[in-house]
């Protein structure tokens, strides 16, 4: 006889204001089988819990449901309630009544009539719910890092020195990101590169760390603790093992006139390249696309002067296969470019430039060698204009967000504009200065106060181009609305951080959320910030929304942090809720019919053959076998098998209809 | 070819030569034109800042005349009346409860099965593939197109051209033959709110757009907006005051062009009705281009 336990919890007045919870308790303390009913104000605290514990001793209860949130939230909690009172945990049921009810519904008789209905439909099913065993499964101690910029490089060194493996997949030539291409970093305006490359050094010579460059992830398949990850290295046209970086097919590829995509477009870079002196690898590669050779079958002079014979024309990609554990996400964001603004000249003002232009222009190893220069005609300018938010915090441009960098990072053009021009004036147009952070709101005032920045809080509304000068037009919202328009030389954008080429594609191959701007979403804004909603999987850094490098490298080393807690032990205790093939008693053994419909079906591989064997070794009859390892429980088998033949633990199709029933028969 | 027509209070009025242009163009190129029999004003006036049942049911009492009289698209010149209509089109199709009391308030039932073309989708959807065969001159000048604010706005709602920095009468202009320069005022305000209230507004604002398009060389103006060119043209005074010289450059419309290109006479075009004459001429002959097609398969046997 069943003796079902039902708790109804108000979640404070998240549920208690919309629905009656005492009404839905003592409705429920009616239903058949049920022992004991009661409902109480956080039924998630320690009293609350205690409360759980001890009516499950005390009345002998065989199930019980609990009324109140989502089982993402709390399912765990009252599981573990139900060990601690001696109680199978998988005897416990959620009713979820305030995503599904209290939240979504008016106060009223309705409303309460759902939550009981909900209830009702829970106690049906715990009643049926079967003792599970949880599922042991071995865990690969190696991370698998996608993406090498700053947050990629932090989570990578964190894990191989907490003395795991790491195997780090960067799609372009170097590891770096954006970090490599900066000139001085806000608020400290320390040397990105001085404090960037010997991180990325020591990536390269940590012997637990295999690095992969110019390459990309194929797919992924598994979970959390066992993946399987193909990884597709790109050609590089080079013998890695045999170049010794002297950059000699560097220096004699006659293709010279190629944009070099490091210096956004404002240098040019060979045919054979590699894309910064200090990259790590220092190992070049061919571009195919605008190499002479691979467009008209003549050149090959980089291999005449190779002297360790190191370029391969006919080297193809290769498909990499590595197991591992877990998967951060760290690739990263992108900036939207000048030609996304329209009532700035759809980008066709050389002198209108990025801020990751603006970057390269002051970094010493960039094309201007750090001099300020207009591109179009390399003469200083004495007047120049910056737009913060352009992009941002815009709905009619469909970027709702702030960005968050660029406040700071312009602030930081400004300083490191008025250290090069001396007797040059920068302006700002702003919306709000953004300097929240440590030190962040002393560097913006250092801007105006040492280095004269003119802010000037309004939005600009056109610029376009006269006898060589920039038109600015704006408005000053501290004067009065007054229209400002400004003559200058050189205008820079600070354009809106946006989500990375092919973070879509990526999130699908993973198999995790990303929201409507395709960054990846986190499992949940507060508590879980650097986990995905897939087991194993975690992001850092500003794949996951704009982020400035501490914040990045924070939540790198949160992410190290979990991946070294997931791998402290050898094995990973996984939910039981999986499909099994029906056994009876001889001589049919299952109602199985060996057709194996379902064995191309399953996405994960779990089904296998299982021969039925007499004594002597005859076979029997072939069945379906779902290897425990691997299945997810997604049921897409048990809705192929004809012969109805495979279940679900924990989602048995007769525990799913007498759910049904509950709310038919209400 | 019949097509509905609306040429509403300034093609009557002030800018006659506008609604000349366009009819002998039409004509020229044999399009007939028909006026919505008993047509109102379009409201754009003082309506559709006073009261908004007023502003929807003026327009679309002429929608509703149009439909009955069996037309199915109609061409606006008049850019402002042209906005009126097509937002009146689009409230009253996405809002069922206004609809229903905007024809009660009319007596009639607009059905919203009309197509409305702005002069720059007629002259896109029934002149220019005509112009190659009838052109006789073309427009060899640096002209600086002027779209003004209602043309290409609400985007939302007009889905046409682009909002900053449109093509379209850039496009036509250099089919004519033209040099349609690349400026900076394409669709900055010319004032004409205050044409009437407060002309040294308009000297201003017309003038930054006079003085950029004369500086970067154009030779004329070229507009599709009744109210952009009264004041462009008008206004001169104003905006000669404001610049601190005085600057000639004429504005004419975009039919007007057209007109040039296919050698209608100049009165015929109302050319002669402008406060700041227009001088152009001297126009180059036209020659039709011979478009070699190629039979690739002759030349393959060959
Ligand atoms: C103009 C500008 C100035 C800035 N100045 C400062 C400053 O002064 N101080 C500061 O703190 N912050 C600054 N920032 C912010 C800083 O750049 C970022 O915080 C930092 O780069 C984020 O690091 P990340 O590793 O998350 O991403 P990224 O630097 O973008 O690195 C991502 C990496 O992942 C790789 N990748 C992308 N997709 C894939 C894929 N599918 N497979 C494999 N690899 C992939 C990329 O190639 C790249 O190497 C600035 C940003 C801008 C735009
Ligand atoms: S073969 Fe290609 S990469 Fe090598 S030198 Fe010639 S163009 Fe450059
Ligand atoms: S950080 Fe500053 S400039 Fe950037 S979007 Fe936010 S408010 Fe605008």
């Amino acid at each position: 006889m069943a003796r079902i336990g039902v708790f109804i919890c108000h979640c404070g007045e998240n549920i208690s204001a919309t629905v009656d919870c005492p009404k839905v308790s003592e409705v429920a303390a009616k239903f058949p089988g049920v022992a004991y009913s009661v409902d109480y104000k956080y039924m998630c605290s320690d009293p609350g819990q205690s409360l759980v514990v001890n009516a499950i001793k005390e009345h002998k209860l065989t199930g019980i449901v609990v009324s109140a949130c989502s089982p993402r939230m709390h399912e765990p909690t009252f599981r573990r309630a139900c060990a601690e009172a001696g109680l199978n945990p998988y005897l416990c049921e959620m009713a979820n009544i305030r995503e599904h009810c209290s939240w979504v519904h008016e106060k009223g008789d309705r409303t309460d009539q759902k939550a009981i209905d909900v209830v009702r439909m829970m106690v049906e099913k715990v009643k049926r719910n079967n003792a599970l065993m949880s599922i042991k499964v071995p865990v690969t101690k190696t991370a698998l890092v996608i993406g090498g910029g700053v947050a990629g490089i932090q989570a990578a060194l964190d894990i191989a020195n907490a003395g795991h493996k790491v195997v780090m997949v960067e799609r372009e030539p170097s590891i770096g990101g954006h970090m490599s291409q900066l000139s001085e970093t806000f608020p400290t305006l320390d040397c990105s590169q001085c404090i960037l490359t010997p991180r990325m050094v020591e990536v390269a010579q940590n012997p637990n760390i295999t690095l992969y460059t110019y390459a990309e992830v194929e797919s992924v398949e598994g979970f959390v603790g066992n993946f399987n990850v193909k990884i597709r290295k790109k050609a590089k046209s080079i013998d890695e093992t045999l170049c010794n970086g002297c950059g000699m097919c560097t220096t004699k590829c006659p293709q010279k006139k190629i944009p070099n995509e490091f210096e956004l477009g404002m240098g040019n870079r060979p045919a054979i390249y590699v894309p910064f002196p200090q990259a790590v690898p220092n190992v070049p590669v061919i571009d195919r696309l605008n190499c002479t050779y691979y467009k008209n079958g003549k050149c090959k002079i980089c291999e005449k002067f190779c002297q360790p014979k190191a370029i391969r024309f006919d080297q193809e990609d290769e498909i990499i296969e590595v197991a591992v554990g877990a998967i951060s996400i760290c690739t990263g964001f992108d900036v939207k470019k000048t030609d996304f603004f329209p009532e700035y000249g759809y980008g066709k003002h050389k002198d209108i430039i990025d801020g990751l232009q603006f970057e390269r222009m002051a970094s010493a190893s960039g094309p201007t060698l750090g001099a300020i220069r207009r591109p179009s005609d390399g003469a200083e300018p004495k007047k120049i204009v910056f737009v913060a938010c352009a992009g941002s915090r815009d709905p009619a441009k469909g970027i709702e967000y702030c960005s968050k960098i660029c406040c700071m990072y312009t602030a930081k053009h400004a300083i490191l504009y008025k250290h090069k021009v001396h007797d040059g004036t920068a302006y700002i147009f702003y919306m709000d200065i953004r300097a929240a952070g440590k030190n962040y709101d002393e560097f913006t005032r250092r801007a105006i106060e040492e280095d004269n920045a003119q802010y000037i809080r309004g939005r600009v509304s056109s610029i376009y181009e006269r006898d060589g000068k920039l038109i600015v037009i704006g408005t000053d919202t501290l004067m009065n609305h007054e229209t400002v328009e400004i003559e200058a030389d050189m205008v820079v954008l600070a354009t809106a951080g946006v989500a990375n080429q092919g973070a879509e594609e990526l999130a699908q191959k993973l198999h995790v959320s990303y929201d409507q701007h395709r960054f990846f979403s986190e499992a949940h804004p507060k508590l879980k910030p650097v986990e995905t909603n897939t087991a194993g999987i975690y992001l850092a850094g500003a794949c996951q929304s704009p982020k400035d490098i501490p914040e990045s490298v924070a939540a790198a080393s949160g992410v190290a942090g979990k991946i070294s807690c997931l791998f402290s032990s050898s094995e990973l205790t996984r939910e039981p809720l999986i499909a099994f093939v029906d056994r009876i008693a001889a001589p049919d053994y299952s109602s199985c019919t060996g057709c194996f419909l379902c064995q191309p079906v399953c996405p994960y591989n779990a089904i296998e053959k299982e021969d039925i064997k007499d004594r002597a070794g005859n076979l029997i009859k072939s069945l379906a076998y779902i290897n425990p390892g691997l299945c997810q429980g997604c049921g897409t088998c048990v809705a192929i098998c004809k012969s109805k033949s495979i279940d679900i633990d924990g989602y048995t199709n007769q525990q799913m209809y007498s759910e049904v029933d509950a709310l038919l028969n209400s | 070819m019949k097509l509905g027509f609306y040429p509403g209070c300034s093609l009557e009025g002030a800018s006659r030569e506008y609604n000349e242009s366009v009819q002998a163009v039409a004509e020229k190129l044999g399009i007939e034109l028909v006026s919505i029999p008993d047509w109102n004003c379009c409201g754009a006036t003082a309506a559709h800042n006073l009261d908004k049942e007023l502003s929807l049911s003026l327009p679309a009492r002429n929608l509703a005349l149009a439909e009955e009289a069996g037309l199915t698209e109609l061409v606006v010149p008049c850019a402002a009346c042209y906005s009126r209509f097509t937002v009146t089109q689009h409230e009253l199709l996405h809002d069922n409860a206004m609809h229903k009391k905007v024809n009660e308030i009319i007596g009639k039932e607009y059905k919203g099965t009309l197509r409305i073309l702005n002069v720059i989708q007629f002259i896109e959807e029934y002149i220019i593939d005509k112009l190659e065969d009838n052109m006789k001159f073309e427009i060899n000048k640096k002209v600086a197109c002027y779209y003004g604010c209602l043309l290409v706005r609400p985007n939302k709602i007009l889905n046409f051209d682009r909002t900053e920095d449109p093509q379209t009468m850039d496009v036509v202009m250099k089919k004519l033959g033209a040099d349609s320069i690349d400026w900076a005022f394409k669709t900055e305000c010319c004032g004409a709110g205050f044409s009437v209230s407060f002309t040294e507004a308009v000297g201003r604002l017309s003038g930054k757009i006079i003085e950029d398009a004369s500086h970067r060389g154009a030779e004329a103006l070229v507009v599709a907006c009744p109210m952009c060119h009264s004041n462009l043209d008008m206004r001169r005074p104003a905006m000669d005051k404001y610049n601190g010289k005085k600057i000639d450059t004429p504005v004419i419309y975009i039919t007007q062009a057209i007109g040039l290109a296919l050698g209608i006479d100049r009165k015929k075009l109302g050319l002669n009705r402008h406060f700041v004459p227009v001088k152009l001429d001297n126009f180059k002959p036209y020659v039709k281009k011979e478009v070699v097609v190629e039979n690739t398969q002759i030349m393959e046997e060959i």
